[in-house]
């Protein structure tokens, strides 16, 4: 099963989300921005970092990335994508999930161990997790404050989109506790918090993020 | 030759930390009747020439690259034409 990591300019936690692909039992495929060329991959994910600097906005330039326009048409016809913290940027700035991200509400980029739900094990990328499973994973970003307006989230929660929430604390004024969401169909998932940094006891909190990356190796042994 | 000045700025009901910032330092510069503060972005396009064509294509920039629709507006005014 191969799962592609995007490397942005700027991008930081590519090689850890090809770590975590490698851990789950996946084959990680190295793709640059630059590309038209999604290398044969089943499944895309966008990692976190800085990418184009936060230029304009976070996630503004890479969205017209030439691999973008493979990442919008790929996700279209159902291919698994998970967008996770500057990758949840972009899928928000391509308009793959509705919503933005603004700059912390206590103006502080935070960096802890954050306590999560999983609202929905539906997704190719929460399968493998238990109805309501609460998770500790790495948080860690300035700009990270889901919003939308009323009626969007209204409809995420009335459809089951929030795939995830904060517990305990919500770092960063998000609406709603919002962690993480999905698309209509389901095979867009972006999430602020870094399950790839959750991966192995050495170097995270825990092991509990792995669950992202062994869904989608199941997911698509599945297909 | 034109140039076309893009401003854009955050939605009302948007909450702004850099604007609240710098409202916060105010008080150490010794003013205090200064309520609030809002930052937005400004953009200054030189085009050849102004043609209503080209006055939608800085429309188009300005919705698609320049701003995020859902939580910033813009204005577009032409600011010389000579």
């Amino acid at each position: 099963m191969k799962i592609g990591v995007v490397t942005f300019p700027g991008s930081l936690d590519d090689v850890d989300a090809q770590r975590a692909v490698t851990f789950a039992g996946g084959e990680a495929v190295a793709l640059w921005h630059d590309q038209h060329d999604l290398k044969g991959v089943d499944a895309v994910v966008l990692p976190g970092g800085f990418s184009y600097g936060d230029y304009l906005r976070c996630g503004a330039i890479s969205r017209f990335s030439p691999i973008m326009t493979e990442v919008v048409e790929a996700a279209g016809k159902g291919m698994p994508v998970l967008g996770i913290c500057n990758g949840f940027q972009i899928l928000c700035e391509s308009h793959l999930l509705p919503g933005a991200l603004l700059r912390n509400d206590q103006r502080k980029f935070v960096c802890r161990d954050q306590l999560l739900r999983i609202e929905n094990n539906k997704t190719p990328w929460t399968s493998d997790y238990d109805e309501r499973a609460e998770i500790t994973v790495v948080l860690k970003n300035g700009e990270g404050k889901y919003v939308a307006d009323e009626d969007t989230l209204d409809r995420l929660e009335g459809e089951g989109r929030v795939v995830a929430r904060y517990l305990d604390v919500n770092p960063n004024g998000s609406l709603r506790d919002i962690a993480g969401i999905t698309n209509e169909a389901g095979n867009v998932v972006g999430l602020m918090p870094h399950p790839e940094h959750a991966v192995e006891d050495l170097t995270g909190p825990g092991t509990e993020g792995l669950g992202f990356f062994t869904s989608a190796v199941s997911a698509l042994l599945r297909a | 030759m034109a140039r076309v000045v893009v401003d854009v700025m955050l939605k009302p009901e948007i909450l702004d930390p850099q604007g609240k910032a710098v409202a916060g330092a105010l008080p150490r510069l010794g003013v205090h009747g200064v309520t609030d503060v809002r930052q937005g972005k400004r953009f200054e396009l030189e085009v050849d020439e102004m043609t209503d064509e080209r006055l939608a294509e800085i429309h188009d920039i300005a919705e698609k690259l320049l701003s995020n629709p859902v939580i910033e507006d813009y204005t577009v005014h032409v600011e010389q034409d000579a």
